[in-house]
């Protein structure tokens, strides 16, 4: 069942630049959708954007719709928008660090959500907040809630953080890169643990990355961004396993392997552009290998693969169950 | 305010850092301590007059001396502590609050608000400080309730352009963002989450305040618009004496000195919070 339904999302800046342009994306309940793609290519902008927590005043929502539930959200005023964010969507960060408060208790910043969105009595919201962390795995839960953000290590941050979002029980959580700034072994923890809490409270979850490892570990589905368009979505091993965008495909070959591997390391060519330079017709096309003059002036639209089960992609040369043994041999 | 800052760097430069906050506790302790329990303390009452022992030069029984009405200058000295700590603590919480409230609703709302607000500082700060006070106070009648009326008036402008300063730039902090994320209102967000943040370097500038509201309400009393007399109350009691200068010293030295070193307390205490909190008023 579809919680949140975005279409044709399109965000501009003061200058009438698209930074996103058109994006569709929808979650089911229980879902996690990973959204990746390199820094500046949308992914934050598009999630802040379905919390109506646009960054800078310039930045705007110009065209498409959020449905949450099946309610517009952009229709809502600013009165209804506070009853979403936090109780239906929450929101964590990759630097735990500085999205606590630095002052008050990690208790405290756990039991205010209780407090402001259930009305929960101090001793209750206390209370709840010790289950909280122990559910999100801090050791000895009772002692740490009355620690600061400062005492806590950065893997524990990141989970207090979990546990302040948790607290509003949101029904989908926007996790923005959240293990980017953590160790590897780290990493796995959070991962596992936003899995644990999708099994055990059906939390559907969008989780930001420009790491494939991460989201072939985690996602149940996958959209792929580039310069503030979406270049494909689909289910984790069809994308992963069948890539259909040249995009997609070279994130893949960029992914160093385990076994070291041989030669120098597989890059795409080139860097993204700049907003002010989006190049016309497909935003790719002066780092891709296939491009053809008919990417150079006319934008692909997303296209599902006919032989697969909802597996887009906007490109003009997209792989496709049927053509793959083709493309490869070119 | 060069001599105190004069002062402050040669401090600086001798105390080691911990020294001063605990040398600012100790004279803010002892004072208190005196204000607290100076009808048992004192020797005499303040202002029993004893016509027998007029201009007495400082002996046994009178260790400051006595005044012109033969009263005790070293009683005086301690039921003045009582006055003059309420006169700090009062004097500078007002305009804290008051301040604090403006600076931060300013910098939180930006915008004409802010525009507003600033230009109102800029001109209340147009006037020189006791020009403005002792107008404020000749419009509402001498006395103690018109000088803290006049200090919140005009008092409030320091701590509303630092709360602001503070505020402008923690709202752009990550932790605001999060706590938007979680549905907060504004005004909590400003109150229970910026403010606890923003409030570190006006405490310290509260500390140093302290000695301002101390000196302007032993001017203001000097000149006979704060406290009235017979009350014991240090400038006061420096007016008084300023006409027997010559002839005994006594009346005005030690009232003064009870001035300079309730000031150097609330200094080292600003200057030791300071360090502590990494803040500089």
């Amino acid at each position: 069942m579809t919680l949140l339904q975005v279409s044709n999302l399109t965000i501009e800046d003061r200058l009438g630049t698209a930074l996103v342009d058109g994006v569709t994306l929808s979650v089911d309940r229980g879902e996690i959708l990973g959204l990746v793609g390199e820094s500046g290519s949308g992914k934050t902008l598009a999630c802040r954007a379905m919390m109506r927590l646009l960054p800078g005043d310039g930045l705007a929502i110009r065209g498409g719709e959020i449905r949450l539930n099946g309610a517009d959200v952009l229709a809502y005023d600013d009165k209804r928008m506070m009853a979403v964010r936090g109780r239906e969507i929450g929101m964590i960060f990759q630097n735990p660090a500085s999205h606590l408060n630095p002052v008050m208790t990690i208790g405290k910043q756990i039991a205010e959500g209780r407090r402001w969105h259930f009305g929960a009595s101090r001793r209750e919201a206390r209370q709840q907040a010790i289950e909280l962390l122990r559910q999100v795995g801090i050791p000895d839960p009772a002692r740490r809630v009355d620690n600061y953000p400062h005492e806590f290590s950065g893997g524990m941050r990141q989970r207090a953080m979990i546990a302040v979002a948790l607290a509003c029980e949101p029904k989908l959580l926007i996790a923005d890169e959240p293990t980017t700034a953590l160790d590897v072994t780290v990493q796995m923890q959070v991962l596992h643990l936003l899995r644990d809490l999708r099994d055990r409270l059906g939390l559907a979850v969008i989780l930001i990355t420009h790491d494939l490892g991460v989201v072939a570990q985690t996602c149940d589905r996958i959209a792929v961004m580039y310069a503030g368009r979406l270049c494909e979505t689909g289910g984790k091993r069809q994308v992963l396993g069948a890539p259909r965008h040249p995009y997609t495909r070279g994130l893949i070959e960029c992914q160093p392997s385990s076994d070291g591997g041989v030669g120098r390391m597989v890059t795409i060519q080139g860097q993204p552009p700049l907003a002010q330079r989006f190049p016309a017709g497909c935003r790719f096309h002066p780092r891709c290998g296939r491009a053809t003059t008919e990417c150079t002036s006319i934008q692909p639209e997303m296209r599902v693969d006919p032989g697969t089960d909802n597996h887009a992609a906007a490109c003009h040369h997209a792989v496709s169950v049927t053509n793959r043994g083709m493309v490869h041999g070119q | 305010m060069t001599a105190i800052q004069g002062f402050a760097a040669f401090r600086r430069r001798v105390l080691p850092r911990e020294s001063t906050l605990t040398a600012g506790i100790v004279i803010l302790s002892a004072w208190l301590l005196v204000a607290l329990f100076c009808p048992w303390l004192a020797p005499y009452d303040p202002i029993a007059q004893d016509p027998s022992a007029t201009l007495l030069p400082p002996n046994p029984a009178h260790p400051f001396g006595s005044d012109n009405f033969g009263r005790d200058i070293l009683s005086r000295v301690m039921w003045g502590a009582r006055i003059d700590l309420q006169i700090c603590l009062i004097g500078v919480a007002f305009p804290f609050l008051l301040g604090t409230v403006i600076g931060a609703v300013s910098g939180y709302v930006g915008g004409v608000v802010d525009t507003l607000l600033m230009r109102l500082i800029d001109i209340v700060l147009a006037f020189p400080f006791l020009v403005l006070m002792l107008a404020i106070i000749a419009i509402l009648g001498p006395g103690l309730g018109s000088f803290y009326i006049a200090m919140a008036m005009v008092g409030w402008v320091s701590y509303a352009r630092l709360v602001r300063s503070q505020v402008l730039t923690l709202k752009h902090r990550d932790f605001v963002l999060a706590a938007r994320s979680l549905g907060y209102s504004h005004g909590r967000i400003l109150f229970f989450h910026l403010l606890p943040n923003a409030l570190t370097s006006s405490l310290v500038f509260a500390m140093s305040d302290c000695v301002l509201v101390l000196l302007s309400g032993a001017s203001v009393s000097y000149l006979g618009l704060g406290v009235q007399p017979p009350v014991a109350e240090w400038g006061v009691m420096v007016a008084e004496g300023q006409s027997f200068i010559t002839t005994a010293w006594w009346i005005t030295t030690f009232p003064g000195l009870a001035i300079v070193v309730l000031a150097m307390g609330f200094s080292f205490l600003a200057d030791g919070l300071g360090d502590k909190w990494g803040a500089r008023p």
